[in-house]
């Protein structure tokens, strides 16, 4: 018996012993969401790292239940050194409990674009690490299709319209919209309000508007909506009309650009759907045959903001290994390994545009590299039962053809519900 | 084993010789998996409902009814009420009648097997699998351009223009999708109902028709009167399935355009919103409208088996 347990006494101090070495090496967790091609450019980015370092990076891919996981485990008093938070409003929620740490004097951030620090601090102090980003308020169009008719790119919203109007004068369709998205249908026509949000009543009321300190029945809000049915409710500047808008899928929409002649001139989406034109039309050269340039301004007071999203990297812990890490991936090494495997938009001033794989993207880069304001998709940022609720039906609504105030009444009544406060 | 030696010693196999232990230890099994599969989710689905969200930053706690009062006074739960009403309606309608006729009248064509596969083949096919065929079906492209809709195509064959069928509210794009469901289920009381129309003695049919019986009274006074438990059953079983709608309207049209049933919405408050409370209350209240027609049909089933 006396034999019996000494031996488990020696086993079990061998374990702890094994336990303490492991310990001893210097490790970091990360909980992500991604999975994929996202994952494994990940692990490429944190491979130099590693070797430099000798610090071993622990990724946990969560998926799409890391806020649940993150909360559980904040609960518990064991969450992970660092995790990529969905959205700034997750990151906001954990600020607000106190679960992060302050980035500032951790981190070097004097090569990160200035927009993306303002966007991941919360009363003034930066608690997440922006390591790229996706440009929504991009319109494509098809220099070739333009230069034939005589069309310039429009550098304000009546120029636009102006535009518009010469192009249904001319027997054109200005727009290629698509909002259809299967069981996400909806967040094409999001983006565009949202956008024209940021351009008619400035970010801070976006930011309010995104948060509901100010209500769907604002007038600012109303207002971006009008606009927006300035174009989708013009059946002769959608190809298609509303039918085409609510029911041809986004990823084709873009398409009718390269048709000859074209059935529509311009098409508003952001940089990923460069991938889908490509996959559609195989021999089109980028930056010839189609081109950006930035979703217009409307009002002079608040310029050119872009809109976009982002990935985002947040510390719960403070640790030498924390810091080591994230002021790697704050670095243009990093951004660059993680940009070009995924075509993203490095947040990180210095990263050399020659990594990109194409003009487009180069041009996407200097835009967001000189932007003022940048604001995150709003729609992201609201609860699901809003931004991928009632935010979504309603601008398929609005433009099937629901009365403005019973769409904007219909949000009211579930963000009034929705938001905890 | 352990129980047989346990009874054995004591009282020499007793329980198991009077059989009051037998048929608990035939039903035990089962009792055991429905009670962990079914009843207890059913009772925690319940206790769910009178609860509000989970998390911390906005946990509620118990909330009582209010779950329930959402679940009767929110716009689109309205919607989805009416829609399946739609949907019980003519769903049920469409495939117990197209069953009963294709039954009927096949069984006077020489192509019989042929033409009932052809009906009963789209069972075969998943309801989303169906879903996707039929929304290329419905598919939109505007005027000029090449239809890759069957069904737009066909409009602009005509001379006609195309039309927006799934955002046509609310009736046509609720018909769509009605339509798909009919398609699907169809071949399934064909089936059935083919299966107790040749277990009718054919001398009683050859015995009306003797006495000058039309073909027409022979359907209303023989064939309909023996057929009508079976009809019933039918009937109560698609009613049943078809208050649980989901997919369909899910990959369809998501709920959009007015097409919301029950089903999408405890998806949407469960998966999407996170509201576990609001999709259980809907989940009780879907239970408790299918109960009653559950009953129905049981009570039905017994009457049928008994009468054989």
């Amino acid at each position: 018996m006396l034999r019996k347990i000494l031996a488990m006494a020696a086993v079990l101090s061998l374990v702890g012993a094994v336990g303490i070495l492991g310990f001893a090496q210097k490790q970091v967790v990360i909980a992500v969401v991604w999975s994929g091609a996202e994952l494994e450019a990940f692990e490429k980015t944190l491979i130099p790292f590693e070797e430099d370092t000798g610090i071993d990076v622990v990724i946990e891919s969560v998926g799409r239940d890391l806020p649940a996981v993150l909360v559980t485990r904040l609960a518990v008093g064991n969450p992970p050194d660092l995790a990529a938070m969905p959205n700034p409003g997750q990151m906001k929620e954990f600020a607000n409990q106190g679960a992060l740490v302050a980035l500032e004097g951790i981190v070097d951030l004097s090569e990160s674009s200035k927009a993306f620090i303002d966007l991941a601090k919360v009363d003034d102090r930066v608690y997440g690490l922006f390591i790229s980003a996706d440009l929504k308020s991009l319109v494509w169009y098809s220099p070739k299709a333009f230069a034939a008719k005589g069309y310039e790119v429009p550098t304000s919203w009546p120029a636009m319209i102006e535009l518009c109007n010469k192009i249904v004068a001319d027997g054109g369709t200005p727009w290629a919209l698509g909002m259809e998205s299967g069981a996400a249908s909806g967040w094409v026509g999001t983006d565009w309000v949202e956008d024209i949000m940021l351009r008619t009543a400035g970010p801070d009321l976006y930011d309010k508007w995104v948060s509901y300190e100010i209500s769907w029945r604002h007038p600012a809000v109303k207002k971006a909506w009008e606009y927006f049915g300035q174009i989708v409710q013009q059946p002769n500047y959608i190809y298609g009309g509303a039918p085409g808008a609510l029911m041809i899928f986004f990823g084709d929409s873009p398409n009718a650009l390269f048709t000859d002649p074209p059935e529509a001139y311009m098409h508003r989406q952001a940089t990923f759907i460069q991938s889908f034109i490509l996959n559609a039309n195989p021999d089109l050269v980028p930056g010839e045959d189609y081109d950006i340039f930035p979703f217009p301004p409307i009002s002079p007071i608040f310029g050119n903001p872009l809109l976009g999203a982002g990935d985002l990297i947040s510390a719960f812990n403070d640790t030498a290994e924390t810091r080591a890490l994230l002021n790697y991936l704050a670095s243009a090494e990093a951004q660059g390994i993680w940009c070009k495997a995924l075509g993203k938009l490095a947040v990180n001033k210095t990263v050399d545009p020659s990594i990109y794989p194409d003009p487009i993207t180069v041009k996407a880069a200097e835009m967001l590299a000189n932007a003022e304001v940048f604001r995150f998709d709003g729609s992201d940022l609201m609860p699901a039962a809003v931004g991928a609720g009632t935010f979504w039906s309603g601008v398929l609504d609005f433009v099937s053809g629901i009365p403005l105030d019973t769409v904007l009444a219909s949000i009211e009544a579930s963000a009034i519900d929705a938001y905890t406060k | 084993m352990a129980l047989g030696i346990f009874f054995k010693r004591k009282r020499g196999y007793f329980l198991l010789r009077t059989g009051r232990l037998q048929p608990w230890l035939f039903i035990g099994p089962a009792l055991l998996l429905l009670s962990f599969f079914l009843v207890y989710p059913s009772i925690h689905t319940t206790v769910l409902s009178f609860f509000g969200r989970p998390y911390s930053a906005g946990a509620e706690g118990f909330i009582g009814v209010e779950n329930y009062k959402h679940f009767f006074t929110d716009r689109s739960m309205l919607t989805a009420f009416r829609n399946n009403a739609l949907w019980v309606v003519i769903f049920t309608t469409f495939t117990v009648c197209f069953g009963l006729m294709f039954a009927t009248l096949l069984d006077r064509v020489r192509y019989e097997k042929i033409i009932k596969a052809i009906v009963f083949i789209p069972m075969a096919i998943s309801m989303v699998g169906a879903s996707v065929i039929w929304k290329f079906v419905y598919a939109f492209r505007p005027a000029g351009a090449n239809q890759v809709g069957l069904l737009n195509a066909i409009v602009v064959f005509f001379g006609g223009k195309p039309v927006g069928w799934l955002i046509e509210r609310p009736w046509i794009n609720n018909w769509c999708l009605i339509i798909v469901g009919i398609w699907i289920w169809t071949g399934f009381c064909m089936v059935i109902l083919s299966a107790a129309y040749k277990n009718i003695p054919r001398e009683l049919m050859e015995a009306a028709r003797i006495d000058g019986a039309s073909e027409w009274q022979v359907f209303w006074r023989i064939i309909l009167p023996i057929l009508k438990p079976t009809v019933a059953v039918v009937t109560t079983t698609m009613i049943v399935f078809v208050l649980k709608i989901f997919d369909i309207v899910y990959v369809m049209t998501n709920g959009n355009f007015s097409t919301e049933v029950i089903a999408n919405r405890m998806y949407k408050e469960m998966f999407s919103f996170y509201r576990y409370g609001r999709a259980s209350a809907i989940a009780v209240v879907l239970l408790l409208l299918i109960i009653p027609v559950m009953l129905f049909n049981i009570r039905r089933f017994r009457e049928q088996e008994t009468v054989r």
